[in-house]
């Protein structure tokens, strides 16, 4: 059977935060919420476990801290905003792989640059001497 | 209609890198939608890809927030420190609060998309007093801390503390009142295709402010009071 959809029908694509439209299922549609839900509880409940005991060794709690949040942060963008590996989420993981970078650029740079003038700079009595 | 996509070589509906590329020409069953090579994507496509552009835009705007607090955080002048400032648990009850409101939120998209006016008004009412309680707390800690002489003048680090939460809390004032015109918009225009983009625009906003907070609750309280 010759089946023609109507022009131009996009219906079919997704936008971060869109449910798939066509055969909607409300059950699992609250499911992949639900399960959202779930992870991103459990890996803030263990950030906060982690932070205040004494179960990871000292200076490996900052490791331990990040790598939850970003868990949790991709937990979010997959059950969430449903960003995924389909061809719709295509330019959209683009465009948060380019924000990602400027991410790192400003955070990383402007803590490495400032750690560095930090340890170069005169100490602030040493400047009060120079002035006299 | 295996020759129509022979005849094209690589099928066109298999470039990822093009809005609403099912709209262009041949569908993955082979199907030609009738009308050549397609046409321009959906207005919900279009509008749902320009607000993750600003979504992220805002998010890198953040990061020079993040950056300013990570590089100040132990320039106390003397002053208190965030291991004696924060309550943990004060933190976590904000932490549950957004992360509630933002499946609250989930929860009214999908009430939206099946067309259910009460669940969806509903939803939008937990998403909202969710937010509001976390916004509660968060001046509720602002007040003690300016109360306790650690505003934001005593020290680089209270500047620049104040100034990444206070810049997340704004956001989340803004979207209260976002919240608030759309369940009136929704209440009184019904889902018309222009209010569901703008409900979309919404949900992505209120999810992408949770996601900031996971970084915040991790980057300020967790690092600082541990």
């Amino acid at each position: 059977m010759a089946n023609y959809p109507e022009a131009h029908d996009d219906t079919h694509d997704l936008v971060p935060g869109e449910e798939q439209v066509d055969g909607y299922d409300i059950a699992q549609g609250i499911f992949g919420y639900v399960l959202g839900l779930v992870f991103a509880s459990g890996l803030t409940v263990a950030s906060f476990y982690v932070a205040g005991s004494q179960l990871i060794w000292g200076a490996g709690i900052p490791v331990a801290l990040i790598v939850l949040a970003i868990a949790q942060m991709g937990v979010h963008l997959v059950f969430f905003l449903h960003i995924s590996t389909s061809p719709d989420s295509a330019n959209n993981i683009l465009a948060l792989a380019f924000g990602v970078l400027l991410v790192a650029l400003v955070f990383i740079g402007s803590v490495w640059i400032m750690a560095h003038l930090n340890a170069n700079l005169m100490p602030m009595s040493q400047v009060m001497q120079m002035q006299r | 209609m295996s020759t129509a996509e022979t005849a094209l070589g690589a099928p066109a509906w298999n470039d990822p890198n093009r809005v609403g590329h099912h709209g262009y020409g041949h569908r993955p069953g082979g199907e030609p939608t009738g009308h050549g090579e397609g046409g321009p994507a959906s207005k919900r496509v279009i509008v749902g890809f320009g607000f993750w552009i600003y979504l992220l835009s805002d998010i890198i705007m953040f990061s020079a927030f993040f950056a300013a607090y990570a590089v100040l955080a132990n320039a106390t002048a003397g002053g208190p420190t965030g291991r004696q400032l924060f309550n943990l648990t004060n933190v976590g009850v904000e932490t549950g609060c957004l992360l509630a409101s933002s499946f609250a939120g989930g929860m009214a998209s999908i009430a939206a998309a099946v067309r259910n006016q009460l669940w969806t008004q509903i939803s939008l009412l937990v998403t909202g007093v969710l937010g509001a309680a976390f916004l509660y707390l968060e001046l509720h800690e602002f007040a003690l801390l300016v109360a306790q002489g650690a505003g934001p003048t005593r020290s680089a680090f209270l500047t620049a503390f104040f100034s990444l939460v206070g810049l997340h809390g704004t956001h989340i004032s803004v979207g209260l009142l976002w919240l608030g015109t759309m369940m009136a918009q929704i209440w009184a225009k019904g889902f018309q295709g222009y209010i569901m983009r703008r409900l979309l625009c919404f949900t992505l906003f209120w999810h992408a402010l949770d996601i900031i907070w996971v970084a915040l609750f991790t980057i300020v309280y967790l690092m600082g009071a541990g």
